[in-house]
């Protein structure tokens, strides 16, 4: 049993199937997340006014925020029985690193999250107006610690700090907690992430609002909601906008291949435009070994160097420059693809080597020499499994159209917070422009788009590093369980008919609950 | 020992005085019976677990460096 023996469409099934679950569990978590945020605000406007009409608001949103934990409880487990099952390899190399920050997450979730949402839901006139406000806010800032700890996760894949391989355990261990937990690209994803959530939980609270609006009932609250929607969103959308301009820099340093393809970038250079739009197909790799640059394409002078490098006159490598090699800024050379499938060869081969010695009881000085050049040659051992220059550039048109989906729509939601908000300010209860209509079905229109371009998000970040579970380490192939595919497939059906029924009852029960109303 | 009493009546009162909580109760414990009973029992084993006969670091360097 070897990789030579391994069924692709197996790996391509697993893909999917981890794809699958992990788009159906963000369906959950950001609105758990900006709705955290909301609902605080919403009692804290109560603890300082004193006034009902804010304690029966902030007890509506946390009904929603409610049904939308509940509903999202547990969904990510599913994925860690898939890495047992479906990526046996790579839980096994990464298992004692990885594991940590979820178990972590586990417990903080448990302990914070289970105490703290009781006394939310529960502890109305049972504790002190100021105790159970606190409650509110540790039950958010419990799940989105939470966060935290996944997205450390998450990061440590795409940029893999804080440890070292041991070739007799075949592990992977951790040497510093600390720089798994805080490593700049866990930082900016977590900031970058959370910040997206609050925006989705703004978005919803607008379109909530703006129903209310439009049914022409509860129009106190349902203003005073949009206001604090609005507001909250705005805030939370420039603060986006700061993210996204840290974590493109951060992904240029880390995962240049990822911003060539999100850019579809092939031939690259200083004085870099950024992208607009651009006519590729969105079914097909476009040959960027033969193209310059992708047709009919409308861009920005300098934009994609200042994003890159906050520099308008920035070098920016491009796909062919990253498969060929070349020189950085600080004139030091970046390996070329074909040298580093050599080196990662040599990795192999000294860990196959020396582990073949140890067995035998070869002398120090031969296992020394083993190690040596295994270590040497680590940070290019998945390069070694690596056959032909494509397996190393992601599907450009994902990652090309999601980075733009995400990026339009967050632009489309600062639009939609000022329209709904500024002209308010200005009118008087008649005249008020967000009564108008057309509002009301844009700012409804966008809660579905808002999960869109959150999901999209996920597209440009996870499309972005392939083919590597581990960034330069371990490629998917590699990573994976040899199992046939028939039973990736059969798992994977089943989450489909799963997860499509919870998220049906979901919508049900939210739906009804709007429906229903404040208790006003 | 008062503030025992007075968690177990916040935890008592408020299961009982749940409406729409109910059904979310019955949701996520159906959920968690499927998820651990029914998927991970039957679908989801540990795959090393099973297949490496208790050598499981010998086991992986086979599946990756094995020519």
């Amino acid at each position: 049993m070897n990789l030579l023996n391994i069924d692709l469409a197996a790996v391509d099934w697993a893909r999917a199937q981890f794809a699958l679950t992990a788009i159906y569990h963000w369906l959950f978590v950001p609105l758990t997340l900006g709705l955290a945020v909301v609902m605080g605000i919403m009692e804290t406007l109560y603890y300082r006014t004193g006034k009902d009409f804010w304690k029966q608001t902030a007890k509506y949103w946390q009904r929603l925020f409610g049904i939308n934990f509940a509903m999202g409880i547990a969904t990510g487990l599913i994925l860690e029985f898939e890495f047992g099952t479906n990526w046996s390899n790579y839980s096994y190399l990464v298992g004692d690193i990885f594991g940590a920050p979820l178990a972590v997450e586990g417990i903080v979730a448990f302990f914070m999250e289970s105490t703290f949402v009781a006394v939310m839901f529960f502890g109305w006139n049972k504790v002190s107006k100021g105790f159970h406000l606190a409650s509110t806010w540790l039950t958010g800032l419990g799940a989105t610690i939470s966060a935290w700890w996944i997205l450390v996760a998450n990061s440590w894949m795409q940029y893999p700090v804080g440890q070292e391989f041991n070739p007799e355990t075949m592990r992977n261990e951790m040497t510093s907690f600390a720089d798994v937990a805080l490593s700049p690209v866990a930082v900016d994803k977590f900031v970058h992430t959370v910040l997206s959530a609050w925006v989705l939980g703004a978005v919803f609270v607008v379109g909530v609002s703006s129903w209310y609006i439009l049914k022409k009932r509860n129009e106190e609250f349902a203003q005073k909601s949009l206001r604090v929607g609005a507001i909250f969103g705005i805030i939370a959308s420039l603060m986006l906008m700061a993210s996204g301009h840290h974590s493109a820099f951060t992904v240029a340093q880390t995962q240049p291949m990822k911003l060539a393809a999100m850019e579809a970038l092939y031939k690259g250079g200083a004085d870099q435009p950024l992208t607009l739009i651009a006519g590729i197909n969105p079914f097909e790799q476009p040959d960027y070994e033969a193209q310059d640059e992708a047709p009919l394409k409308i861009a920005v002078p300098y934009a994609l160097s200042f994003l890159a490098t906050n520099d308008i006159h920035g070098y920016v490598p491009g796909i062919r420059d990253i498969l060929d090699g070349y020189t950085r800024p600080d004139g030091t050379q970046e390996l070329s693809l074909n040298e580093k499938i050599e080196r990662g060869q040599l990795a192999i081969t000294a860990l196959a080597e020396f582990r073949k010695a140890k067995a035998e009881g070869a002398d120090e000085a031969t296992l020394n020499s083993k190690l040596s050049t295994l270590n040497s040659n680590i940070p290019y051992f998945g390069y070694g499994f690596v056959k032909d220059r494509s397996q190393v550039v992601p599907f450009i048109p994902v990652c090309f159209y999601a980075f733009r989906i995400m990026v339009g729509g967050g632009c489309l939601f600062v639009l939609l917070f000022i329209i709904m908000l500024f002209p308010s300010t200005r009118g008087g209860k008649d005249n008020t422009p967000s009564r108008g209509r057309w509002k009301g079905v844009f700012a409804l229109a966008c809660i579905p788009i808002s999960y869109i371009v959150s999901e999209a998000g996920w597209l440009v970040a996870e499309f972005g590093r392939q083919p590597w579970t581990i960034q330069d380490m371990l490629p998917t192939w590699a990573g994976v369980s040899h199992l046939g595919s028939g039973a990736v497939m059969t798992t994977f059906f089943l989450f489909l008919v799963l997860f499509t029924a919870l998220l049906a009852v979901e919508i049900n029960i939210m739906c009804k609950a709007i429906k229903k109303g404040p208790e006003l | 020992m008062k503030w025992i009493s007075e968690v177990w009546h916040l935890y008592y009162d408020g299961f009982r005085q749940m409406t729409l909580g109910r059904t979310l109760w019955v949701i996520i414990l159906v959920k968690l019976f499927v998820i651990f009973v029914i998927l991970k029992l039957f679908f989801f084993p540990d795959f090393i677990k099973q297949n490496a006969n208790g050598d499981e670091a010998e086991f992986v360097s086979k599946n990756l460096i094995q020519p």
